[in-house]
């Protein structure tokens, strides 16, 4: 077998890429980063002919200049990892646009393959395209598929590998940018001849075309490169443009993006494209425009989207989750049975299983919410929220881009504020972008879900869908008022352009769906599986030790032994027999069961003293948590944390939050189910704190307010810092958001007793 | 471009911005000689959807401002009369 074939594929966003990666790849996947910067890098597998051929996805992007981390990556690789092939697919519906790529490509001189997409559409629409003018125009195989059913995918590979085995493709005709930029190019092209550390860096008309449209990038490095040559370079587009604008006020950028298009123009012209319609007729995805970002209609139809959502996640995800919660059940019972008492079956009952089952019992409800996610995305229904959204967001500082951070963060509930930070490299405006990364981790991610779920399913259950969306609306509130009052004071300045495209509505394929879904689910099962087991593990040694002195023990063994002194043997037998107190909890009777052989004043002897034995017991395990590591910082921070009526276990919970918000919910699990040592693990978290009289509904309250703002994750900070490329914003993410959600909390508490 | 109401139609005569709008605005396609349909308005009037080139275009109206375009008055030649 030959060395492995890499095949970039490239293409414009909304072209059809990822459909078309997925039908090559199928489920053979790889996701990882592009070194250095958190542009997602997906790369598959594809046998061909005995030969394995790499593919892999590069962003999608509309040109290569250096206007976005995208095309600087996907640019990049391109030059410097020299894919054997580069496959560029082009949505056929939308050709002209499409092939402005396509022409950079080919001054690249890459081997290039051309998929020309959705040949189907295309042809619904009454555009017929002859590919084989086409190719023979471009200078480059193009190859028609329909990425959706898989057609022409097989074609195109066979192509792609065939340009593959024959090298370094003919030299693609050079486009003419009028005779000012050729002859400057052409100057260009000769010093560059004469320098070879520059000739070697890129192709050398396209290097010069670069320098011309004045991409500071590429200037920069081929002033690293020869320092002489490139001055000479920029001396020579300087001349140029200084020429154009006195001439015809131009500037070379705005005659190069015209020439491209001209170049464009002229070959769809000779006979590559012919329509039955007219180019402005309105096609079903218009018609359906019409109505969805209706003036009126439009924002009422996307609330109703938004809603439908919830329902739609929280009714399919019950079941699941409950099975989820069984399994997890089962397993801490046989654990339970099958080792004895000791460090290590606590650490497995109480860390272990408690603080990993917690998590995954959420998976079905992230799983569902990534599926609907994954559908408004892929249908494009996304971009027309961010278009109707635009107006409102610019009122707060922000852009209508951020509206996808703001989503993803968990904007409709059950995101993560990790992609969500990512995502702001959509936006051009540092400040933009800096006041939607600080704000998008108010948003209810999918770690956070859970633990709101489990409080307002403890407190408020009936209304549970309602508070739901309430909390929702309220992060968006938060976010866009906390994201105004940042670019009014720390991040002042104007706002960025909004050009973008709305791409037709489609019914996103099931397949891609799946995949989507699933990326999504296994990554939060990933973090569930290492940083939540971890911290789980950590916490449960914070609450395990150190241990009680053996004075306080003994001093508690003591207590017990003055309980049962002077009681009957048959009685002491009765109350300390575990097994039976168990079924008798699980069956969900209070009352003592009969032994045989004890009267009935016997019976009330035994039940009395069961109870002041759980209540030695209750009261040991209290003072060992509160004794422990975790407990001592809990204590300390309730000095300041009563304000909002948060207890010292609380504080230990939030404090676990930090590092994942799930982890809430695993450690209050742990600490109850470690302080009330009568609590069997069937009995959910939810219930015993209904049941628990510190709690209040207004704490619940209180609570929610300040899990939802409170300091990001650990690893969303992490982003923060990389994102804005300073620690410092970091930290004031944790310090304002920590401090602003205190106060929030404080005020609910307060204002709430005054009920 | 601002002024142009829905449905109307017209080919850009020039784009009056450079840097990194300008080169947004016309690897979009927005190049002059293009030919425009206002295919509608979001809910708050800004931004405006454009039909260009058989696709659909976003801008805000500020963006828009930097366009110029030549109007087709329903059907007839193209008028002299510019409007941005």
């Amino acid at each position: 077998m030959n060395a492995e074939i890499v095949i970039a594929l490239a293409g414009n966003p909304n072209a059809g890429k990822t459909t078309l990666f997925n039908a090559i790849t199928g489920a053979r996947q790889h996701v990882g980063n592009y070194p250095g910067v958190t542009v997602e890098k997906k790369e598959g597998l594809y046998e061909l002919e005995g030969q394995r051929l790499k593919i892999v996805d590069l962003p999608g992007t509309y040109s290569l200049t250096a206007y976005s981390v995208e095309e600087v990556v996907a640019r990049d690789f391109l030059v410097k990892d020299r894919p054997q092939v580069v496959v560029n697919i082009v949505d056929a519906a939308n050709l002209e646009r499409n092939l402005y790529l396509t022409c950079q490509f080919c001054e690249m001189n890459l081997p290039l393959v051309v998929a020309l997409n959705m040949v189907d559409v295309a042809k619904d629409r009454g555009i017929a395209i002859d590919a084989q003018r086409l190719s023979a125009l471009l200078g480059v195989p193009v190859v028609p598929i329909v990425a959706r059913t898989g057609t022409g995918v097989e074609a195109l590979m066979r192509e792609a590998l065939a340009v593959a085995r024959r090298g370094q493709g003919p030299e693609h005709p050079a486009i003419s940018y009028g005779e000012d930029l050729d002859s400057a190019l052409l100057s260009m092209e000769a010093e560059i001849a004469k320098a070879p550390a520059l000739a070697r860096l890129y192709p050398s008309r396209w290097l010069g075309v670069k320098v011309l449209e004045g991409d500071q990038r590429i200037i920069d490095q081929a002033k690293a490169a020869a320092p002489d040559p490139a001055s000479r370079l920029l001396e020579l587009a300087e001349t140029v443009s200084r020429h154009l604008d006195t001439t015809m006020s131009t500037t070379p950028e705005a005659m190069i993006a015209d020439h491209r298009y001209g170049y464009i123009k002229s070959i769809l012209r000779q006979g590559v494209i012919s329509r039955e319609f007219d180019l402005d007729r309105l096609y079903t995805s218009d018609k359906l425009d019409k109505v969805l970002t209706n003036r009126f209609l439009g924002p009422l139809i996307m609330m109703g989207v938004l809603l439908g959502l919830y329902y739609f996640t929280f009714t399919y995800s019950k079941a699941p989750i409950a099975w989820v919660g069984a399994c997890f059940d089962f397993l801490a019972g046989q654990v339970d049975r099958l080792l004895a008492d000791g460090p290590l079956k606590s650490l497995l009952v109480s860390g272990v299983i408690h603080g990993v089952g917690g998590v995954l019992g959420f998976v079905p409800l992230i799983m569902l919410m990534f599926f609907g996610l994954a559908f408004l995305e892929d249908s494009g229904y996304l971009a027309r929220v961010a278009f109707m959204l635009d107006r409102v967001f610019r009122t707060f500082g922000l852009h209508g881009n951020s509206v996808l951070a703001y989503v993803l963060s968990g904007g409709i509930a059950g995101g993560c504020a990790v992609p969500g930070v990512m995502a702001t490299r959509t936006l051009r405006s540092h400040r933009e972008r800096m006041a939607t990364l600080l704000t998008a981790p108010f948003m209810n991610c999918g770690a956070k879900l859970p633990v709101l779920a489990m409080l307002i399913g403890a407190f408020f259950s009936e209304y549970q869908a309602q508070f739901m969306l309430f909390s929702n609306l309220l992060a968006w509130a938060v976010a866009l008022l906390v994201a105004k009052l940042l670019r009014l004071t720390i991040l002042k300045g104007d706002s960025t352009p909004f050009v973008m495209e709305l791409p037709p509505y489609r019914f996103p394929t099931f397949k891609g769906l799946l995949i989507h879904t699933w990326e999504k689910t296994w990554s939060y099962i990933q973090k569930a599986g290492t940083v939540i087991l971890g911290v789980s593990i950590l916490l449960w040694v914070m609450m395990t030790y150190p241990g009680l002195p053996a004075g306080a023990k003994a001093q508690f063994a003591a207590e017990r032994q003055a309980a049962v002194a002077g009681v009957p043997a048959p009685v002491v037998k009765a109350a300390t027999a575990p097994e039976e107190e168990d079924q008798a909890q699980v069956e969900g009777s209070e009352d003592p069961e009969e032994h045989p052989g004890l009267n009935g004043a016997e019976d009330q002897a035994a039940a009395d003293l069961r109870a002041k034995l759980d209540d030695i017991d209750q009261r040991q395990s209290q003072a060992a948590l509160e004794h422990s590591l975790a407990g001592r910082t809990g204590r300390a921070l309730e000095s300041v944390s009563w304000l909002s009526g948060f207890d010292w276990r609380v504080n230990i919970a939030l404090l676990g939050g930090l590092a994942a918000k799930e982890v809430i919910v695993s450690t209050l699990g742990t600490a109850y189910s470690l302080g009330a040592v009568n609590s069997a693990s069937s009995q959910s978290l939810s219930q015993t704190l209904a049941e628990d009289p510190h709690w209040t509904p207004r704490l619940a309250l209180a609570l929610v307010v300040f899990i939802m703002f409170y300091a990001p994750c650990v690893v969303t900070v992490a982003c923060i810092v990389r994102e804005a490329g300073s620690w410092r914003w970091g930290l004031f993410s944790v310090l304002f958001n920590t401090g602003f959600a205190f106060a929030l909390a404080t005020l609910v508490y307060r204002l709430g007793g005054m009920f | 471009m601002r002024k142009m109401k829905k449905d109307q139609a017209g080919t850009i005569a020039a784009v009056k911005v450079g840097g990194e709008l300008g080169r947004r605005i016309r690897e979009m396609g927005l190049v002059p000689g293009t030919r425009i349909v206002i295919q509608g308005r979001a809910p708050l009037y800004d931004p405006v959807a454009i039909r260009v080139m058989g696709g659909t275009l976003t801008l805000r109206n500020n963006e828009a401002d930097l366009i110029e375009i030549e109007v087709e008055e329903g059907g007839d030649a193209p008028s002299r009369e510019r409007t941005s």
